[in-house]
């Protein structure tokens, strides 16, 4: 048995050829087989994922064409379809989640990362692993039941009063609509936020903060002048991540949104993002084109969640080749 | 001490100060989430709402023992359909494939970590529904476990990579072939860490509603085999929630609690099965 | 551990299929509009008969249109019956036809939330129309205070709340809209899933109910039981005699009095806005979409018994719901055309 360089780690002591029936007498051909199977059918479900997609949405696609992506109208009644709005809302929302959970999350972060010792900062993010885990339906439980009375009643009024002259708090305050969505997406992820970044945080070299220190600068300064643009990169990938997971939430979002194919200037207005609407409306939707439009809703959905988590997967990589490089 | 050094040690001691107040909200969300479900959910928790079927729309009174063991059937289906593909896809990964191939599964495993919940719905509906004309618990547990593979892939994968050259080595200094190293030395040496993937990846799709409106569909009454449409528990919190009926919003916590207890209890198993250590300490 | 693991395995295996009752189970979907009498009827039928279980969804009458054309439920219910298209759509996928078979009737109701107003209001046509299409925008508009003197309606803002999902109640509605109003009728038009002027959406009848029950100076559309059930106000509406019409048994059924001497032999019929000085003009029937033809013979058969049961003991429970008999005439066309069914 040929045992020369192992090129592929992962293969151990097995590397090298033997030859063929060597390998099927001893059954290792089959299991090879067999695992090839079972790791094949990963990437046959995703492709049939996609083919579904792109299918299940030609007769808008020919139909349209890319006029869908900038539509307003979902008119259901007149077969006149286009993804605008909910484009729209799937944008607001995040972004608005992103506004609120991005400062919390690096913050929590920086504190665990950089503060809090070693057993506490574990305990923390113990708990907000858990935090993760919460499943979407139930932030939506407590969406209707608490955070839109207070929405209503204490928020959107307060901030009438006080910012009501900006085009983004004018209206009429429902409690239900962009904001308070944006506000229960923030909750959801955040701990993605703070999860990745602390572990990026703490991957970057000792050295780095040592440096900083010794040449005066107080704890928060090397945190935040030092460490924290070093691990930029990283930290924009778990910015990505949790826009990718906003993105996609389906119940939280169409429990509090409103439903409402609007595009307003308004965080009070009642809107719609890409995976409400179809949880709304897919199991409903009669006739071909109406089903396909959502279809193709899904397929543009796809799209953006994949390449933003193309590009967040990139950003954490190479923050954190870079920072073994330096170690 | 200079004024400017003043402030900046001022600044210093109150962002992260802040940092901490981040860290503490953060966390103290949880607390509050879980206050909540307690207090809203635990006075509903009671005797009928394990054993009984739904009331009519309106009527006070039922329960969700259907919903339960809905749930409890598709997440078995799920973890029938997602772990097998997820656990020995990864074992070739880890022990017999290529780079090349192993880039593209990966890859195509993360890809499938992404999509959107609710598409997943459309797909299974697609290709499990609609060919065969019924909603079932089949396809609602198809769907799931279409969720559970990529988890279980990577994760597995992962530990199976970390047990030690060491251990292979010896094995086949016994003369035992490939597959038995991998099933008698491998496997078990990784087993906590794969039993920890295959509970965090059942914990995440126990909550998953959106997939199951397009498959699993909801049932008033007990579903018969595998077949039928059934009740699960996240569809029934949404349904009820949205409704105006005050018993309904009291159902709907206590569901709530029923689930996120079962959710939180799980994570928190699996992170202990991996706190323990993996079994095989490091050459 | 692992054999304790295995054990609990197989006694769960065996339990969820003996659990699976030896019943015949009939899956339905559709209307909402109907669901609370829809509920309680097959409750009662099943402990009639145990060993038949219909489960009914609520997912929308547009859903009970699309579901049964797809063929993935035995029977599909709607507010709005299908439209020529849809029959057709259906008749080329199976090579039959569908058949409808009217329920019971019921209405749609303006329900409100003005904190501090309890009254009944009066709803004209044009007050409706405007307030939907979002030209009447505060509730102390001249065209709801005038049918309202007694009453101090405010100056708040009218927040409307409409369907979010494919409705048979949004159906009956914009079909009364469309005929009372020719804005409505060429910007909007009629149908389960419309392009709204403005408004929240709310999930099925009891979203919107949830909804308008949770806003101030809300309005929404919902049958009448719904916002019986959640002690809701709802309004009166001017009918075509200009009489202000508040929704109940006698007057719903006195809006089929007409239809029921004209009804079609596939039942489709629209009843909104119809003559008669007691009617109250925003009723309808709503319909069992039933396939003509069963592959399967022991469904078929628990169907067309069910719907005899129907016809029969179960308009004795509608009244209870506030929704109202179907005429004797109708009745007796129906169980002519249960025989189609085969």
């Amino acid at each position: 048995m040929a045992t020369t360089s192992t090129t592929v780690p992962s293969a151990g002591p097995f590397a090298g050829s033997r030859s063929f029936l060597a390998r099927l007498r001893e059954g290792d051909e089959i299991a090879r087989l067999i695992t090839l199977l079972f790791a094949a059918s990963v990437v046959l479900i995703t492709l049939l994922i996609v083919y579904e997609l792109w299918q299940g949405s030609v007769l808008p696609r020919h139909k349209f064409g890319f006029a869908f992506l900038r539509t307003s109208v979902w008119d259901p009644n007149f077969d006149n379809f286009g993804a605008l709005p909910f484009i729209f809302g799937t944008v607001v929302t995040s972004a608005v989640a992103l506004f609120i959970a991005v400062p919390l999350g690096i913050g929590a972060a920086i504190f665990l990362a950089e503060l809090a010792p070693a057993r506490l900062s574990d305990a923390l993010e113990f708990f907000i692993d858990l935090l993760a885990a919460v499943p979407s339906v139930i932030y939506g439980l407590l969406g209707i039941f608490i955070v839109v009375p207070i929405m209503r009643d204490v928020i959107q009024p307060a901030l009438k009063n006080t910012l009501g002259f900006i085009p983004l708090f004018k209206g009429p305050a429902f409690g239900i609509g962009f904001l308070t969505a944006g506000i229960v997406l923030a909750i959801m992820v955040i701990p993605y936020i703070i999860s990745v970044s602390r572990e990026i945080l703490l991957s970057v070299p000792r050295d780095q903060r040592e440096a900083a220190l010794a040449l005066g600068s107080t704890r928060w300064e090397s945190t935040w002048k030092v460490v924290v643009p070093f691990a930029r990169t990283g930290i924009m990938g778990s910015i990505f991540l949790a826009l990718a997971r906003a993105l996609g939430e389906t119940m939280a979002v169409t429990m509090v949104i409103g439903n409402t194919p609007a595009i307003a200037a308004s965080l009070f207005s009642p809107g719609d993002s890409i995976a409400s609407v179809i949880a709304n409306q897919f199991t409903e939707a009669t006739g071909d084109l109406y089903t396909q439009s959502l279809i193709e809703l899904g397929l543009v959905l796809f799209l953006l969640t994949f390449i933003l988590n193309g590009l967040a997967r990139l950003l954490i990589l190479v923050t954190s080749q870079r920072g073994s490089a330096h170690a | 001490m200079n004024a400017r050094l003043r402030w900046r040690k001022f600044v210093s001691n109150f962002m992260l100060t802040m940092t901490g107040v981040c860290a503490l909200v953060s966390v103290a969300v949880l607390f509050f989430i879980l206050g909540y479900l307690v207090y809203h959910g635990g006075a509903s928790i009671n005797w009928d709402f394990f054993t009984k079927l739904p009331a009519p729309v309106g009527e006070s009174g039922g329960g969700m023992a259907n919903a339960i063991l809905g749930s409890a059937k598709l997440l078995l289906l799920a973890t029938l359909f997602g772990v097998p593909i997820g656990f020995f896809g990864a074992i070739y990964l880890a022990e017999f494939s290529g780079s090349k191939v192993a880039f593209v599964v990966r890859y195509a495993a993360d890809l499938l970590n992404g999509v959107p919940s609710i598409v997943i719905g459309i797909f299974a509906y697609s290709v499990a529904v609609q060919p065969f004309k019924h909603f079932s618990t089949f396809a609602g547990g198809f769907a799931l476990g279409v969720m559970m593979i990529p988890i279980t892939l990577r994760s597995t994968e992962q530990f199976l990579l970390g047990v030690p050259r060491t251990l292979r080595e010896g094995a086949m200094a016994l003369g035992a072939s490939k597959w038995k190293t991998i099933a008698t030395v491998v496997v078990p040496a990784a087993y906590r860490g794969i039993l920890t993937a295959v509970l965090l990846a059942f914990a995440r799709v126990a909550g998953e509603t959106a997939p199951l409106l397009f498959t699993a569909l909801g049932n008033r009454f007990w579903s018969n085999g595998w077949n039928e449409p059934t009740a699960s528990l996240p569809v029934m919190i949404y349904n009820y929630a949205l409704s105006p009926f005050e018993d309904w919003h009291r159902q709907a916590w206590a569901a709530g609690l029923v689930l996120l207890g079962l959710i939180l209890v799980i994570n928190i198993v699996a992170r202990a099965i991996l706190a323990r250590g993996i079994s095989v300490p490091r050459a | 551990m692992k054999r304790i693991a295995g054990i609990l395995l197989i006694a769960f295996g065996l339990a969820a299929v003996f659990v699976a009752r030896a019943a015949l189970s009939i899956n339905g979907a559709g209307a909402s509009f109907p669901e609370p009498i829809y509920s309680k009827w097959f409750d009662e039928y099943h402990k009639k008969d145990p060993n038949i279980q219909i489960n009914y969804q609520a997912i929308g009458s547009g859903g009970g249109i699309k579901q049964i054309t797809e063929g993935t439920v035995d029977f599909g219910a709607s507010d709005g019956p299908m439209n020529d298209d849809q029959l057709k759509s259906f008749q080329d996928k199976h090579g039959f036809p569908v058949l409808h078979f009217p329920t019971v009737l019921g209405a749609a109701v303006p329900t409100y939330n003005i904190p501090g107003v309890t009254a009944e209001l009066n709803f004209s046509p044009e007050a409706l129309a405007g307030i939907f299409l979002g030209k009447v925008t505060k509730w102390n508009d001249p065209v709801l205070t005038g049918p309202n003197p007694g009453v101090n309606l405010p100056g708040n803002d009218i927040v409307v709340v409409h369907r979010s999902d494919g409705s048979g109640t949004t159906y009956i509605w914009t079909d009364y809209l469309s005929k009372v109003s020719d804005e409505w009728k060429n910007k909007v038009n009629k149908n389960t899933s419309v392009n709204w002027p403005t408004g929240l959406g709310g999930n099925k009848n009891e979203g919107v109910a949830g909804l308008v029950k949770q806003t101030p100076y809300a309005i929404g559309y919902v049958e009448l039981i719904f916002a019986i059930q959640n002690k809701m106000p709802y309004g009166k509406v001017k009918n075509s005699s200009g009489e202000f019409i508040k929704a109940d048994l006698s007057s719903v059924t006195a809006a089929a009095a007409g239809a029921a001497k004209d009804m079609p032999a596939d039942f489709r019929v629209s009843i909104t806005n119809a003559p008669g000085k007691t009617a109250y003009p925003i009723s309808s029937f709503t319909w069992l979409l039933i396939p003509s033809k069963f592959s399967d013979a022991s469904k078929r058969d628990a169907i067309k018994g069910f719907v005899k049961w129907m016809l029969a003991d179960g308009q004795n429970e509608t009244e209870a719901l506030a929704y109202s008999k179907l005429p004797k005439e109708v009745v007796s066309m129906e169980l002519k055309a249960l025989d189609k069914v085969q």
